[in-house]
């Protein structure tokens, strides 16, 4: 191919994502370096800030806590999936997708009606005289937890079954027939096997959970904000925009970081 | 033993698809409930809800546009994508590697991170129409599935049949025209699925974008829930479960399911 046609293929889009992307980016995150010359001031009121300190270790709690719930949910579920027969399989694979191509709000909503003061769980507590008034579910860390697994527990399976596949059938069947039990050869054979693909869906799980901003939105409300939804609110409601460029680069760096963690350790992985 | 341990796993693994499954259901349910606060289970049975939702004009009108928007950025993005990801599996060059994370770097950036920006970039110093803004974020959202799976699907592809198209009389317009694309037509076409369910799906870049008056469906969904809570969210929640359902039987009878796990 012709350098020439070469450049004028690739050129729109190039252009296009640095004015509209790279450029913008720049421009929010400038400022928030800047205060009477170079300077991190603003970076340092951040982490001093008790509030500030607050929202973020929330964030990292529960985006960790839904890793963690979703790797243990995930596994075993993804290698159930990954040895059933072709019809079973992809049926099982378009019920773990179906949730995934459904609208964020509707998946949050699902849990506003679970867990509401009228919801199903205070409803069956209730006529099982179990409780004496409603209980509240709603609008704690609890369910932006339950929101956030719910809303990642799909990617993790996903994820894990594509590595999974991979995985010959021989392998475990062999472990099996020189005596180990089936647990024993699934913790032993499957597990390491599958460690790249637990890492890359724990990644996924766990960066999409430091940003996503529906989720906490909705079944968190105003007392219980993630960055995702301090960000809106500094930018939007305080129209604070050098503090929100502040929570944009944390959040980068934190995604950057946690994909930069993975790589190394999956790069370890390959040594071994 | 050993079956009783599978037997084990096959249950575990009805729970965690229970837990994926009932709260979807759950909505359905209350869709068809008379109550005008969303109760389960339900009581009575109505379609008035879904009859509420087709009168609405906010609900309507967002429709369309989150339609419209998805149809558009998908279509620039393919205009845009298919070059590029065409020029860079036909090339070996050493900036290739670069390039292409460079076009899939809107991934990379948290998606609010990326609507902030563009409000500050779009609406506050460009001053752009509400809906200019919006189709240039859903660009910026969508272009690297196309860039992902249709390059994947060029890497498939024999390039070997292009030269003998060339050398059979054909231009390069024609060669790629009449050679290139129909063979990577599957890949284009589960590029468009992914693209498109991703844009009409997206809050992050929409909410800063969306103007007064115009506003895409999930985003007024959202601000409706905040505010009130009626069944008329959950007949929306089941005709957009319907339509996934749809798509989702049409991709698994053309492409195959796993396309769409990409």
């Amino acid at each position: 191919m012709r350098k020439s046609l070469y450049f004028l293929l690739i050129a729109p889009g190039v252009l296009l994502l640095a004015v509209f992307l790279f450029y913008p980016l720049v421009v929010i995150l400038m400022p928030t370096f800047q205060e009477r010359g170079l300077s991190l001031g603003r970076y340092f009121a951040f982490f001093s800030d008790a509030y500030y300190l607050k929202i973020l270790a929330r964030t990292i709690r529960i985006a960790s806590i839904a890793t963690l719930v979703c790797m243990i949910f995930g596994v075993p579920t993804a290698y159930f999936i990954s040895r059933r027969g072709k019809r079973m399989k992809s049926f099982l694979m378009a019920v773990s997708i179906f949730p995934l191509l459904t609208n964020s709000v509707v998946r949050a909503f699902a849990w506003i009606n679970i867990l509401g003061r009228n919801g199903v769980v205070n409803t069956l507590l209730l006529k099982w005289n179990l409780i004496d008034e409603p209980i509240t579910l709603l609008y704690t860390d609890f369910s932006v937890l339950i929101g956030t697994i719910y809303l990642f527990l799909p990617l993790m399976l996903i994820t894990l079954v594509g590595s999974m596949d991979n995985i010959e059938e021989d392998v475990t069947e062999a472990a099996e027939s020189l005596g180990a039990s089936r647990l024993l050869a699934f913790l032993k054979i499957v597990l390491p096997l599958s460690l790249p693909g637990i890492l890359v869906g724990g990644t996924l799980v766990f960066t999409g959970a430091i940003t996503a901003y529906t989720t906490p939105n909705l079944l968190g409300g105003n007392k219980n904000m993630l960055l995702a939804t301090l960000i809106y609110q500094r930018a939007m409601s305080l129209s604070d925009w050098t503090g929100a460029g502040v929570i944009a680069f944390v959040m980068i760096v934190m995604t950057v970081a946690a994909v930069k963690l993975m790589q190394g350790a999956a790069g370890r992985l390959d040594r071994r | 033993m050993g079956k009783r341990k599978q037997y084990g796993l096959a249950f575990f693994s009805i729970l965690v698809f229970l837990f994926l499954a009932v709260p979807l259901f759950i909505i359905a349910a209350t869709a068809f409930g008379e109550a005008s606060t969303i109760r389960f289970p339900i009581k009575g049975f109505t379609l008035k809800w879904f009859a509420a939702i087709f009168a609405s004009r906010s609900f309507m009108s967002s429709l369309r546009l989150s339609f419209a928007l998805a149809l558009y950025a998908t279509a620039l993005a393919l205009l845009v994508g298919i070059p590029a990801a065409y020029a860079l599996s036909k090339t070996q060059f050493r900036r290739n590697a670069f390039l292409r994370s460079f076009f899939l770097s809107p991934t990379f950036v948290p998606g609010i991170v990326v609507g902030y920006a563009l409000f500050q970039f779009l609406v506050i110093k460009l001053r752009m129409p509400v809906f200019a803004g919006l189709l240039t974020g859903h660009f910026l959202v969508v272009l690297p599935y196309i860039i992902r799976v249709v390059g994947a699907s060029l890497e498939q592809f024999d390039f070997s049949i292009e030269e003998v198209a060339w050398s059979l009389g054909c231009d390069k317009g024609q060669a790629f025209v009449k050679v290139v694309l129909p063979n990577i037509a599957s890949g284009i076409v589960a590029a468009f699925m992914l693209a498109f369910i991703n844009s009409f799906n997206n809050i992050p870049v929409s909410m800063f974008l969306t103007g007064p008056g115009v506003s895409t469906l999930p985003t007024t969904l959202m601000t409706y829930i905040e505010y009130s809570y009626d069944p008329s969210v959950s007949a929306i929640s089941v005709l957009l479960m319907l339509t996934t359902i749809v798509l989702m039987f049409i991709v698994e009878k053309t492409l195959g399911i796993g396309t769409l796990a990409k």
